[in-house]
């Protein structure tokens, strides 16, 4: 009986592993046909893949790149000021998300939304935010306020803000209720029992958030310029695009190590917060 | 007796710091907040928000927003080409991830502390995926085509050298984060480092991976929808080309089958991933 029923259930188990299978094996085939997967082609010009990352570590003389850093990085003085307009286009699309997200969070919050139609509809603004990759409206803006840096920041901003609102409105539905009874209790307005019930507590929640999206904001930055709207993109795609080899190899690792370094003083600062936040 | 009676200025004296008001308490705090306030101005004044053409930008852009209305392909043959891109699409998110995956899966056990086979291998494998991460999708999309042509195909091993980093860094982590009993009960049954692998750590993870693999699915959706920008396939090259001739009714239809796409897939992969992990466990970090 036992052994029946364990066989049973093995066999149920496997037809639907079996089922996932077939259909996880009808969607690659699918897929295959329509991305145009070329595997002979891929095989005969890996070479190419091999050959164009080996050049990337050698200067126009044929040098290896690291015999000669000055030749290297002859660009070094534009590529610093470029590289710090990307960091500041992050950094302002980060903090005009990062405000814009906190007032919509509350608004959105199931527990301290003024009203649940107002609460919809921000959710709904929120999702449209977050939908679009921030290229898409970085081209749409850079038609409309031309080529440079403001395009970017407010591609960023906007798909920041849809990010964070969603993240920082999760945070605030799970607080503690008791403080915002008694702000509500001693007859306080909205605005007052949000600035005195909630924001003690989410505070570092939030900010931590905000250091993660500023991190994923730098490197998104540093492909704004691929549609025009500034930073080091630009250089980057014109130098990918005219076979600058060494060029393309000098910009990418400054994007590297910069990511890099924010990655690590962001999590050490997010550590900080968090030991804080669990101590207190 | 003196206890008892003292007014509060006493108490005031004897205690500063409580009956300071509350933001003097936190020096520090205001500084770092004014310091962060000053350059967020400044980077808005170098960055051109405070020119004129910002409030010309705007009207255009109300403008642009007013012609996106209503969203319109224009003719039949249109909308097919559009919708045969968003299929092409959402092929390279599912081949790019699934790829990528396959890839990432030895590299993640080589990358996580608890199973790899050295400790320069392990330093390697690290700062390999590292870097396949640090690069934007976009450049390795660029490279890619340089190999095999112009197309989807160029955008799928983009998609897959960025997912290699990426779920490399997450399998190793999930590895790192598991359960060490079943490795030391296989381990005392005499197993090796493979059967350690298998039985010890694969059924614990399989779930969590697979997880993750839906969930990145969703997330190159949005990026194999922008990767057509510099010529590697999908609705991204149809999007940017209708936004460069200015044909908004045509960019808001494409956007509206983006967002129909990305929803469809949040949707499936949301079941899918409930019906693998089972909902008590949370299992996405």
């Amino acid at each position: 009986m036992l052994a029946q029923g364990y066989r049973d259930a093995v066999r149920a188990k496997r037809t639907r592993a079996a089922l996932i299978g077939i259909g996880v094996v009808v969607c690659i085939a699918l897929s295959t046909v329509s991305a145009e997967v070329d595997l002979g082609k891929l095989f005969a010009n890996i070479d190419k893949f091999t050959s164009y990352i080996g050049r990337l570590f050698f200067l126009e003389n044929g040098q290896p790149v690291w015999t000669d850093p000055v030749e290297w990085y002859w660009g070094l003085g534009r590529w610093l000021s470029l590289l710090g307009e990307t960091l500041l286009i992050a950094y302002v699309g980060t903090a005009l998300g990062a405000v814009g997200g906190i007032l919509l969070a509350f608004l959105a919050a199931s527990n301290l939304s003024p009203h649940p139609v107002v609460r919809a509809v921000t959710r709904r603004y929120l999702e449209f935010c977050r939908t679009f990759p921030n290229l898409v409206f970085a081209l749409i803006f850079v038609i409309a306020f031309g080529l440079g840096p403001l395009p970017g920041v407010l591609a960023i901003a906007i798909h920041t803000m849809g990010a964070l609102g969603k993240l920082f409105f999760e945070v605030i539905e799970n607080i503690d209720m008791k403080p915002v009874e008694g702000v509500v209790a001693s007859g306080a307005a909205w605005p007052t029992v949000v600035r005195f019930g909630a924001v003690p507590q989410v505070l570092s929640n939030f900010v931590s958030y905000t250091l993660l999206r500023f991190e994923v904001n730098v490197r998104e930055a540093s492909v704004m310029g691929f549609v025009g709207a500034g930073g080091i993109g630009q250089d980057l795609i014109e130098s990918i695009r005219k076979f600058y080899y060494s060029d393309v190899s000098a910009i990418l690792l400054l994007i590297i190590v910069t990511v890099a370094v924010i990655d690590f003083v962001t999590e050490r600062i997010r550590h900080r917060l968090i030991d804080a936040g669990t101590s207190a | 007796m003196n206890a008892r009676t003292t007014s509060i200025e006493a108490m005031r004296q004897r205690h500063p710091e409580i009956f300071m008001p509350a933001w003097r308490r936190n020096r520090v705090g205001i500084v770092v907040f004014i310091a962060l306030a000053a350059l967020l101005v400044y980077g808005l004044a170098d960055l051109g928000f405070l020119h004129p053409r910002v409030i010309e930008g705007l009207g255009k852009l109300m403008s642009v927003f007013g012609m996106m209305l209503p969203p319109d392909p224009g003719t039949l043959e249109r909308a097919v080409i559009y919708l045969k891109a968003l299929g092409e699409t959402l092929a390279i998110a599912f081949l790019g991830t699934l790829l990528g995956a396959a890839l990432a899966f030895p590299l993640g056990f080589l990358a996580a502390r608890n199973a790899t086979v050295g400790r320069v291998v392990h330093f390697l494998t690290r700062r390999s995926l590292d870097t396949l991460r640090g690069v934007d999708v976009l450049v390795w999309a660029l490279i890619w085509i340089n190999v095999v042509g112009l197309g989807p195909f160029a955008g799928v091993l983009a998609l897959m050298t960025s997912d290699i980093g990426s779920f490399g860094k997450l399998f190793s982590e999930a590895i790192e984060a598991a359960d060490k009993r079943p490795v030391e009960g296989v381990l005392s049954t005499g197993g090796g480092a493979l059967h350690r692998v298998r039985f010890g750590i694969l059924p614990e993870m399989l779930p969590v991976m697979a997880g993750q693999v839906l969930y990145f699915i969703e997330s190159n959706t949005r990026s194999a929808s922008i990767i057509g920008i510099v010529g590697a396939g999908g609705i991204g090259m149809h999007l940017a080309e209708q936004i460069r001739v200015l044909e908004f009714q045509h960019v808001a239809f494409i956007i509206v089958l983006v967002l129909i796409a990305v929803a469809a897939i949040d949707w499936v992969s949301t079941r899918l991933r409930q019906a693998l992990i089972g909902t008590k466990r949370v299992a996405m970090a």
